[in-house]
C-alpha cells in the first residue's frame, strides 16, 4: 500500500518533466534553418506544396498556438503523419517499438550474466590477476564503438561461425530470439564496463563490512556469504548506476538496430532523417525521451523495493 | 582434569603495512571452561578485539594469525583444512560485535537473519528455522517476536538491536559468545539488560562468554575472571574480585584508578599517562615501563614473562613484591 | 551525458595507489599521454607519412589489400589509400572531437557555478532544463539536433554543445554547493568584492577539477558520438575522411575485405584507450 502510494506520487512528479520533454521536441522545428517547410521538401519543391506543408506543420500560427496544439495533438496520442510511409506517426512507432524493446532488455540480461560474475570475482578476490584483468576493461571498453563492435561480432559469428544470422530479425519467435543474441551482447558489452567499475567498489565495500563478518561468523558457506549478503547490499547501490546508464545508453539501440538491421525505432529514425521525414524523426525522439523516463521511474522503484531504508514517503 | 572448553596458546597476529609489519597480537595465552564468563580487559589498540577475533578466523584483512595454537575441548584444531577449521570454530563459538546497526545487514529482515544459520547449517526447514527464530527472540527478551520477525534493522533501537545480534549468535547453538565491546554503543540502562540477557544465557544454557571491553565497569558485571592485555601481550590475569581489590600488575592499577571513582576522587591522579607504545616496532624490555607509576630502570630491560602472584593469577611484573604498598602509595598521596 | 559521470568514479583509480609505494610515477598517466600525443602526432604529420591523397579515387586500383604497393594498408572500394584516410580522418575526429568539448566545458560550467552560488529561482530554472536535456538519451538528442540544424560540423559542435554541457553544470553546481559552505568563500563574500569577481577568481578555481576530470572521458564519449554520426551518414559530409564513415562503407565487403572496417575501428579503439588512460591518471594523481 506504501510502495502504491509511492509509485502513484513519483508519477506526478513526472509531469514537469514530460512537460520539458515536449518543449524540446516542439523546439526542433524551429532549429531549421530558414524556411522549415521549403528545407524539408528541398530545392525541387513548388510553392504550393511548401504552403501546404507549412499549413500543415502549423507555422502559419504564433508560436504558443503552435505548442498548444502541439500539445493537444499529443494528449490525444496524436504524432503526426508521415509523408514518406503515408501512415500515422503513432503506427510506425507501436509497430517497430517492440523490437527496441526487445533489444533493450536482452541488452540488460546480457549485461548483468557479463558483469556480475566478473564484478563479484574481481571484489573477492581483490588485487589477483582476474581483478587486475577485470580492473582494466573499463578503461578499454569506454572508447569501444559499439557499431564497429557489432561489425566485428556479425563478422566472427555471423558470417565465419554461422552461429548467429547476420542481420534481421525474422519472422516467427526462435528466429526473434536468434536474431537477439548478437544485437543484445552488442549492447551489453557497452553498458558492462560502467556496471563491473561500480559493481566491484560496491562490492569490495561491502564486503569488508561489520555484517559480512557477522555472517561469516554464523559458519555459512562464503558463497552463500558473498551471494547472499554482499550481492544484495551492492545490488542496492548499482541498480541506480545500471538505470541511469540504460537510459543514457538507449541511444545506443539506435546504432545497434542499423547495424544489425533490426526494423526497431532506432532504424526507423535513421530512414526518417535520411528520407527528411520530419513528423516520424519527431515522434521517435519523444518516444525514446519517454523510454528514459519509464526506465528512470523503473529504477527508482526497483532501488525503493531493494533498500528497505528509502522512505516511501 | 577435563580440559578447558576453550585455550589459546601463544597467539601471534600481524598486520602487514606499507612500510612493515605491525605486530599486534604477541603471545597471548588464554583460556575458557564451559559456562565460565570470561573478561579481556585493555585500552583500544592493545590487541584485545584482534584475538578474538582471530578466535573465530574472522580476522580484518591483511591482518593474519603468524603462529599459535587453538584447542578445543584440549583439541588441537589449527591444523585442521581451512574449511573444516572454520566450521569446527563456528559450531563451538559464535561472536557479538560492539555496533549492533553495522553488524546487521541493511536489507535483510532481522528474523531471516537469525533463521539463516538454523536453516543453511542445521538442516531446519524454512518453517523450522523460523519457529528457532522466534524462539530465539523470545529468549532474548524481545517481547512480539512474531510482528519484529518482519522489521529491518533500521526499524528497531540499538538495544533491540543488539539482542537481535544475540539471537543471532546463539542460532548455531554455540557453548561459547565471544561478545567484542557489546555494549558500548548503548546507554547505561540497556548496557544493563543486554549483561542480563548474556548473565542469563550462561546459568541456565551453559553458554560461556568471553567478553572484550575497555571498560572495567562492564566486564566487573559480567565476567568472574580476566585477562589484563597491554601492547599485545597479556599482563595480568585471575579472578575478578582478587584483580580488583589488590591489584598485582602496575597497569591493572591504573586501570582500576581510570575509572571515575566518585567515593575516592583518585581518577585524576593515577590515570594513566602517555601512550602505548607503536606496535609497528621491537619492544625491548617491560612495554609499560614508560608509563610506569612504579618503574625501576632495570625495568626496561626485564623481558616480562607472567609469573605466580597469588592463587591462580599471574602477572607479567617484575615488581609483584611491592604491590601491596602501591595502594599505600596512592591512599597517602590522595588523603586531605 | 551525466550517466557517464558514473564512469569516473575517483574512489578507484585503476592502478590501486595504496598499495603502491608514495612517489612512484604515474604510469597510467604517462602511457596515456605518451599513446595519444602519437596519435595526435601521426595527425598533424599526416601529409608527410602518406604521399596518398585522401579523397582521390582510383577504380583500376580498388580493393588493393594491406601491403600493396603504395599502398601499406591497402584501398577501398573507390580506390582511396586507406593509410591516408585513416590518418586524415584522425584529423577531422580528432579535432571535433577536442573542440566539440571545450564549449559545453565552458557553458556548463559557468551556467553551474551562476545556478549553485545563487539558489533558489535560479537554481530551480536551471534545474528544470538540466532535467528536460537529460530526459533524452545522448545520441538520440544529438542526431535530432543535427538533422534540424542541417548536415556540417557546425551543426555537430552546435548540437553537442546544446546537450552536452548539462553534465558540467550538474558537475560544477554540486561542487560549489559544498564550496561556498568554506571560510574562504564566506570571506569573499563577505569583503564586499563584486559577485562575479567571487566567483570566477575564488570559487572557480575550487570546483573545477572534477569537471576537468570529467572532461577527459567526455572528449572519448564525444569522439564516439561523432565516429557514429559518421557511421550513420549524419556526420562530416564526404568525402572528407572519417573513422566512422569509413567503417560504415567498410562494412558491405566485411566477409572478404575486413580491414576496411577493423582498421579504422581499432583506431578508434586505440584513441578511446589513450584518453581513458588520461583520465584514469589524472584521478589518480588528483587523490594524491
Amino acid at each position: 500500500m506504501r510502495y502504491l502510494v509511492y509509485i502513484l506520487k513519483r508519477l506526478v512528479a513526472l509531469i514537469p518533466v514530460l512537460i520539458g520533454i515536449s518543449l524540446i521536441v516542439f523546439f526542433l522545428i524551429r532549429l531549421i534553418p530558414g524556411d522549415p517547410a521549403a528545407t524539408l521538401l528541398g530545392s525541387h519543391a513548388t510553392p504550393e506544396t511548401v504552403h501546404e506543408l507549412r499549413t500543415q506543420l502549423g507555422l502559419t500560427q504564433p508560436v504558443w498556438r503552435q505548442y498548444l496544439t502541439f500539445l493537444g495533438h499529443l494528449l490525444h496520442g496524436n504524432l503526426g503523419y508521415s509523408y514518406v510511409y503515408s501512415s500515422s506517426v503513432v503506427d510506425l512507432i507501436t509497430t517497430s517499438l517492440p523490437v527496441t524493446l526487445w533489444l533493450l532488455v536482452s541488452g540488460t540480461v546480457f549485461t548483468l550474466l557479463i558483469a556480475v560474475p566478473l564484478a563479484v570475482l574481481a571484489a573477492a578476490r581483490r588485487n589477483g590477476i582476474a581483478d587486475n584483468v577485470i580492473r582494466a576493461v573499463p578503461v578499454v571498453g569506454l572508447g569501444l564503438p559499439s557499431f564497429w563492435l557489432g561489425i566485428i561480432l556479425i563478422l566472427v559469428f555471423g558470417l565465419k561461425l554461422h552461429w548467429f544470422p547476420v542481420a534481421g530479425y525474422g519472422t516467427s519467435l526462435t528466429e526473434h530470439l536468434r536474431g537477439i543474441v548478437l544485437p543484445g551482447i552488442t549492447v551489453a558489452l557497452a553498458l558492462s564496463p560502467i556496471l563491473i567499475r561500480s559493481l566491484r567498489a560496491s562490492m569490495i565495500e561491502v564486503l569488508s563490512s561489520d555484517y559480512i563478518v557477522t555472517a561469516h561468523s554464523k559458519g555459512i558457506s562464503t558463497s552463500r556469504v558473498v551471494l547472499g549478503h554482499a550481492l544484495r547490499n551492492a545490488a542496492v547501490s548499482s541498480v541506480t548506476v545500471l538505470g541511469v546508464n540504460i537510459a543514457y545508453l538507449t541511444g545506443t539501440t539506435l546504432v545497434v538496430e542499423r547495424v544489425f538491421s533490426l526494423p526497431g525505432i532506432g532504424q526507423q529514425m535513421i530512414n526518417s532523417i535520411l528520407g527528411r521525414d520530419f513528423p516520424t524523426v519527431q515522434g521517435i525522439t519523444l518516444t525514446f525521451a519517454i523510454m528514459v523516463v519509464v526506465v528512470n521511474l523503473l529504477t527508482d522503484l526497483t532501488h525503493a523495493a531493494l533498500d528497505p531504508r528509502v522512505k516511501l514517503s | 582434569m577435563t580440559p578447558p572448553l576453550l585455550e589459546v596458546r601463544d597467539l601471534h597476529v600481524e598486520i602487514p603495512m606499507p612500510y612493515g609489519r605491525l605486530h599486534a597480537v604477541r603471545g597471548v595465552s588464554l583460556s575458557v571452561d564451559t559456562a565460565e564468563s570470561v573478561g579481556l580487559v585493555g585500552e583500544s589498540g592493545s590487541g584485545k578485539s584482534l584475538t578474538l577475533r582471530a578466535l573465530l578466523g574472522l580476522l580484518p584483512r591483511p591482518a593474519r594469525i603468524v603462529s599459535g595454537a587453538i584447542l578445543i575441548d584440549g583439541e588441537d584444531v589449527t591444523g585442521l583444512p581451512a574449511k573444516r577449521l572454520k566450521r569446527r570454530l563456528a559450531d563451538t563459538m559464535s561472536m557479538v560485535f560492539q555496533d549492533s546497526l553495522t553488524a546487521l545487514n541493511p536489507v535483510m529482515r532481522v528474523g531471516d537473519q537469525i533463521a539463516e544459520a538454523p536453516q543453511r547449517r542445521l538442516g531446519a526447514s524454512r518453517g523450522e528455522a523460523k519457529a528457532i527464530a522466534v524462539d530465539l527472540m523470545t529468549e532474548v527478551g524481545i517481547a512480539d517476536p512474531e510482528r519484529r520477525y518482519r522489521l529491518y534493522p533500521h526499524e528497531l533501537s540499538g538495544g533491540m538491536r543488539q539482542r537481535i545480534c544475540i539471537a543471532i549468535a546463539l542460532s548455531t547453538k554455540p557453548r561459547l559468545i565471544l561478545a567484542d565491546e557489546p555494549t558500548t554503543a548503548l546507554d547505561v540502562t540497556i548496557q544493563a539488560q543486554v549483561l542480563g540477557v548474556l548473565a542469563r544465557l550462561r546459568q541456565e544454557e551453559h553458554v560461556g562468554l568471553l567478553l572484550v571491553s575497555h571498560d572495567l565497569a562492564v566486564v566487573g558485571q559480567a565476567c568472574s575472571r580476566l585477562y589484563v592485555m597491554y601492547a599485545g601481550r597479556v599482563v595480568a590475569s585471575g579472578d575478578l574480585v582478587d584483580l580488583v581489590t589488590a591489584p598485582r600488575h602496575p597497569y591493572t592499577f591504573s586501570l582500576l584508578r581510570s575509572v571515575p571513582d566518585p567515593d575516592r576522587r583518585v581518577a585524576r591522579l593515577l590515570s594513566i599517562q602517555g601512550q602505548p607504545p607503536d606496535l609497528a616496532e621491537t619492544i625491548t624490555g617491560c612495554s609499560f615501563a614508560v608509563r610506569c607509576p612504579f618503574a625501576e630502570d632495570a625495568c626496561r630491560d626485564w623481558e616480562p614473562e607472567l609469573l605466580p602472584a597469588g592463587p591462580a593469577r599471574l602477572s607479567a611484573c617484575r615488581r609483584i613484591d611491592t604491590a601491596d604498598r602501591w595502594t599505600a602509595m596512592v591512599a597517602e598521596e590522595v588523603s586531605p | 551525458m551525466s550517466a557517464v559521470i558514473t564512469t569516473v568514479d575517483p574512489t578507484t583509480p585503476l592502478v590501486d595507489t595504496g598499495r603502491r609505494a608514495r612517489g612512484r610515477r604515474n604510469v597510467t598517466l604517462t602511457v596515456g599521454l605518451g599513446l595519444f600525443g602519437l596519435i595526435v602526432l601521426c595527425a598533424v604529420c599526416a601529409p608527410l607519412l602518406t604521399g596518398q591523397d585522401p579523397i582521390k579515387q582510383d577504380l583500376n586500383s580498388a580493393f588493393l589489400g594491406p601491403g600493396s604497393a603504395g599502398h601499406l594498408l591497402g584501398t577501398d572500394e573507390l580506390g582511396r589509400d586507406v593509410l591516408a584516410r585513416l590518418l586524415y580522418g584522425a584529423r577531422v575526429d580528432l579535432r571535433v572531437g577536442v573542440l566539440a568539448v571545450i564549449s559545453p566545458f565552458i557553458i556548463g560550467s559557468l551556467v553551474g557555478l551562476v545556478a549553485g552560488w545563487f539558489g533558489g529561482w535560479v537554481d530551480a530554472i536551471i534545474g528544470r532544463i538540466v532535467d528536460m536535456v537529460i530526459a533524452f538519451p545522448f545520441l538520440v538528442l544529438v542526431i535530432a539536433l543535427v538533422f534540424a540544424m542541417g548536415p556540417g560540423t557546425t551543426s555537430i559542435y552546435t548540437a553537442i554543445t546544446l546537450v552536452g554541457w548539462v553534465a558540467y553544470c550538474r558537475i560544477v553546481r554540486g561542487q560549489v554547493l559544498v564550496a561556498k559552505e568554506q571560510e574562504y568563500a564566506m570571506a569573499a563574500k563577505a569583503s564586499g568584492l563584486p559577485t562575479w569577481r567571487i566567483l570566477l577568481r575564488h570559487l572557480l578555481p575550487n570546483v573545477i577539477l572534477q569537471a576537468i576530470i570529467f572532461s577527459m572521458s567526455d572528449i572519448v564519449l564525444t569522439l564516439l558520438a561523432i565516429v557514429t554520426l559518421g557511421y550513420l551518414g549524419l556526420g562530416v559530409p564526404p568525402p572528407t575522411p572519417d573513422w566512422g564513415s569509413m567503417i560504415q562503407e567498410g562494412q558491405q565487403f566485411i566477409l572478404t575485405k575486413w580491414y576496411m572496417s577493423t582498421i579504422p575501428g581499432l583506431a578508434i579503439v586505440i584513441t578511446g584507450l589513450a584518453l581513458a588512460l588520461i583520465a584514469d591518471g589524472i584521478v589518480e594523481k588528483a587523490n594524491q
